[in-house]
């Protein structure tokens, strides 16, 4: 196996490879919370339970319903948007102008509450969810195995993200949305129907974590905790890339999972801790993230 | 002076009758009273939670619901797998609601707390579904009793034989706090006396999702077996990730500590055929099936190991207070440990002076899918293990107990 200063380059490249996997989702759930916190201001502590729905929507459609993976990835994100919609038009926008704590407080009630039910539902061990017929298996590389499905998360979510960004950044539906949330008022004006885009905004946001819930539940267990432990990290990254950027969410998710794995590699000990000691470093020289704008 | 000498007199009968009296009766408070602290919502509430709340009430019952003529209260706690909130909650049970057991007593972080409170106050704790051999060996007690099963056994169980078997190279997949670290430690123990040597670990901190980086590692050291020293969600998500990895078709893995529940979880193409060790099968025969069929109309699924230990343990208990007449620990202990526990779950059993609890364990193999009639159907049992092959020897490291 060839080696470079003692370090076996073969697992180290397979390390590297597992990082873009893992960066992956991150990147899929933290932009997700860039939308929402970016666009809206909304500090949605539910995007973690929301993700873990969509894991168990997919589990139910396919036990309950036989709904396969392939249809789940498309009807289980609107059915969680559409739970996104409710809340926001329910729940959150009573309250929008209230202070942020507020809708933190909420959301994070909620998380906690849907958690619950589902513990007492389905208890704590998880289900499980098979990986699709047509993704089984995996290919040798001359560094490592590569297993079909996590191939397919990495490309699936590297275009949803960038699909994404591109919707908000560079198309004129995006620009409504941005100018919408800047200044309501004048949007109106134009008459632009603000509520409702913000109403979608957030269904999208929170549709982007069923998406990640359904392709996430071949690979993890679908369990009724499966959010609360992505969530904490996934905040993380939000915070190193700027709160609110949308491209900083994207490229810091997956580069967090590049040092995530680089850190298993050399010293797996710390691999749960090294996003928050970068998150300190990033705080302490940048505050306001990698890619945010300084306020 | 007369008068006075005669009240004092009368002070002197009356205490001496109160306190015979209190002999007599037997039972303090007027009631036997027993905690059950467990993982209610976490990752421990299927293998023990609620489940075992559900055990020690059916032994309760089926015990007549009465001792020596006092009722028999339990009562239960969740413990949220913190050492801190466990002990207070038994601190607050021994000092003022007159608890005098406790079990359930599942992360071995939590039970070590508890137990020193629990010493500490000279109650009992039976100890259901706690893995290390810490509570019987350097952290033990005279008033610990640790029932279902413990590292030293699991590893003896299933280590033993693939080694022997000609696995000789092992690396280990392990759960970065106490119990991960003793059940590593235990095992390494078994691989290096019986000729294998282990190749590398890495330790993954609980809760990890995903196992990939250390699959690969794995992967890449050579080794015969791939060891996973953790539980609960950690097993299921490391051998998953092994499965997909394709380290499963190129090497043996072995699980270390399954549960039923963590079993039934997995896709039976990915988990069918492993090897393990367990305490306790519901399917064993008409026994284990009896119990566990009015377990599961209670409870709505089939029993864990640690609940058919928290039911076992509760009679024995119970039985143990019957025998001495009394609920004063010291009396209890001493007859758990002179009377052999024999029901559907303790077979071939008694109670080691150090309080660990020596009983035939199992060496099982999980199912694959057409093997199983249904979704309970999960473990094939292959061997017996006699208790004390299992359990290996008494230690000289538990101090009260050593000669």
């Amino acid at each position: 196996m060839a080696t470079f200063l003692g370090i076996n380059l073969f697992g180290l490249f397979g390390q590297l490879l597992v990082g873009l996997i893992n960066g992956s989702f991150y990147a899929l759930l933290s932009l997700g919370l860039a939308i929402i916190f970016g666009l809206l201001k909304i500090i949605n502590f539910a995007q973690g339970a929301l993700y873990m729905l969509g894991a168990f929507f997919a589990w139910m459609a396919l036990n309950y319903m036989g709904i396969n993976y392939w249809a789940a990835l498309i009807f289980v994100p609107l059915a969680v948007g559409l739970i996104g919609i409710l809340m926001e038009r329910f729940l959150l926008r009573p309250i929008a102008n209230e202070d942020h704590l507020y809708s933190l407080l909420l959301t994070f009630g909620l998380a906690l509450m849907l958690q619950g039910t589902f513990t007492h539902l389905f208890g704590s061990s998880g289900l499980s969810y098979s990986i699709p017929e047509e993704l089984k298996g995996g290919n040798r590389l001359p560094f490592m195995y590569l297993p079909n499905y996590r191939a397919w998360i990495i490309v699936a979510s590297i275009v949803v993200c960038a699909g994404t960004w591109y919707m908000i950044e560079k198309t004129k539906l995006g620009a409504y949305l941005r100018a919408g949330t800047e200044n309501p008022q004048l949007m109106q004006a134009f008459g632009i129907n603000v509520p409702l885009i913000v109403t979608l905004t957030f269904g999208f946001g929170v549709g982007l974590a069923g998406f990640a819930g359904v392709m996430a539940a071949p690979v993890y267990s679908v369990s009724p905790d499966m959010g609360s432990n992505m969530l904490i990290v996934v905040f993380a990254i939000v915070v190193i890339g700027g709160m609110g950027s949308i491209g900083g969410a994207i490229l810091t998710g997956l580069g967090m999972g590049i040092v995530e794995g680089l850190t298993k590699y050399f010293y797996p000990e710390a691999s749960t801790t090294v996003i928050f000691a970068v998150m300190v470093i990033v705080l302490l020289t940048k505050p306001a993230g990698l890619f945010g704008k300084e306020a | 002076m007369k008068p006075m000498k005669k009240s004092l007199l009368a002070a002197a009968v009356t205490t001496a009758f109160a306190v015979s009296g209190a002999q007599a009766a037997g039972i303090s408070d007027d009631k036997v009273k027993i905690g059950v602290l467990a993982d209610m919502g976490g990752v421990y509430a299927d293998i023990c939670g609620k489940g075992c709340v559900t055990a020690v009430e059916m032994a309760v019952e089926d015990f007549g619901g009465t001792v020596l003529g006092k009722p028999i209260e339990v009562i239960s706690a969740d413990d949220q797998n913190k050492p801190d909130v466990g002990s207070a909650k038994v601190r607050e049970w021994v000092e003022s609601e007159g608890v005098d057991a406790v079990t359930g007593l599942v992360a071995s972080s939590v039970t070590g707390a508890a137990t020193k409170v629990l010493t500490d106050n000279k109650k009992i704790a039976l100890i259901s579904t706690s893995a290390s051999h810490a509570f019987t060996t350097k952290a033990c007690s005279p008033y610990n009793a640790h029932w279902t099963y413990n590292v030293v056994a699991l590893a003896n169980g299933t280590v033993k034989p693939m080694v022997d078997a000609g696995k000789k190279k092992w690396f280990f997949i392990t759960a970065d706090y106490a119990f991960g670290h003793a059940l590593e430690k235990v095992a390494t123990g078994v691989i290096n006396e019986n000729g294998g040597e282990v190749v590398g670990a890495v330790r993954a901190p609980l809760g990890t999702t995903d196992f990939s980086s250390y699959v690969l590692q794995a992967q890449s050291s050579g080794a015969d077996v791939v060891a996973l020293a953790n539980a609960g969600a950690d097993f299921v998500n490391s051998l998953k990730t092994a499965a997909e990895f394709g380290l499963t078709e190129t090497t043996d893995v072995a699980g270390l500590l399954v549960f039923t529940h963590n079993a039934q979880a997995l896709d039976p193409n990915i988990a069918g055929g492993m090897k393990l060790t367990t305490g306790f099968y519901w399917d064993m025969d008409d026994q284990t099936r009896e119990w566990s069929k009015r377990f599961k109309e209670r409870h709505g699924s089939i029993p864990a190991m640690g609940q058919a230990g928290a039911y076992s343990m509760t009679m024995h208990y119970l039985n143990a207070i019957k025998a001495a007449g009394t609920d004063e620990s010291d009396a209890v202990m001493a007859k758990m440990k002179e009377m052999k526990p024999d029901d559907f779950f303790a077979r071939n059993a008694y109670l080691r002076a150090d309080g660990r609890m020596v009983h035939d364990m199992y060496q099982v193999r999980i199912k694959k899918a057409d093997e199983r009639a249904n979704g309970d159907d999960i473990f094939a049992i292959e061997k017996v293990i006699p208790g004390e092959e299992a359990f290996g020897p008494m230690l000289d490291s538990c101090n009260f107990a050593a000669k």
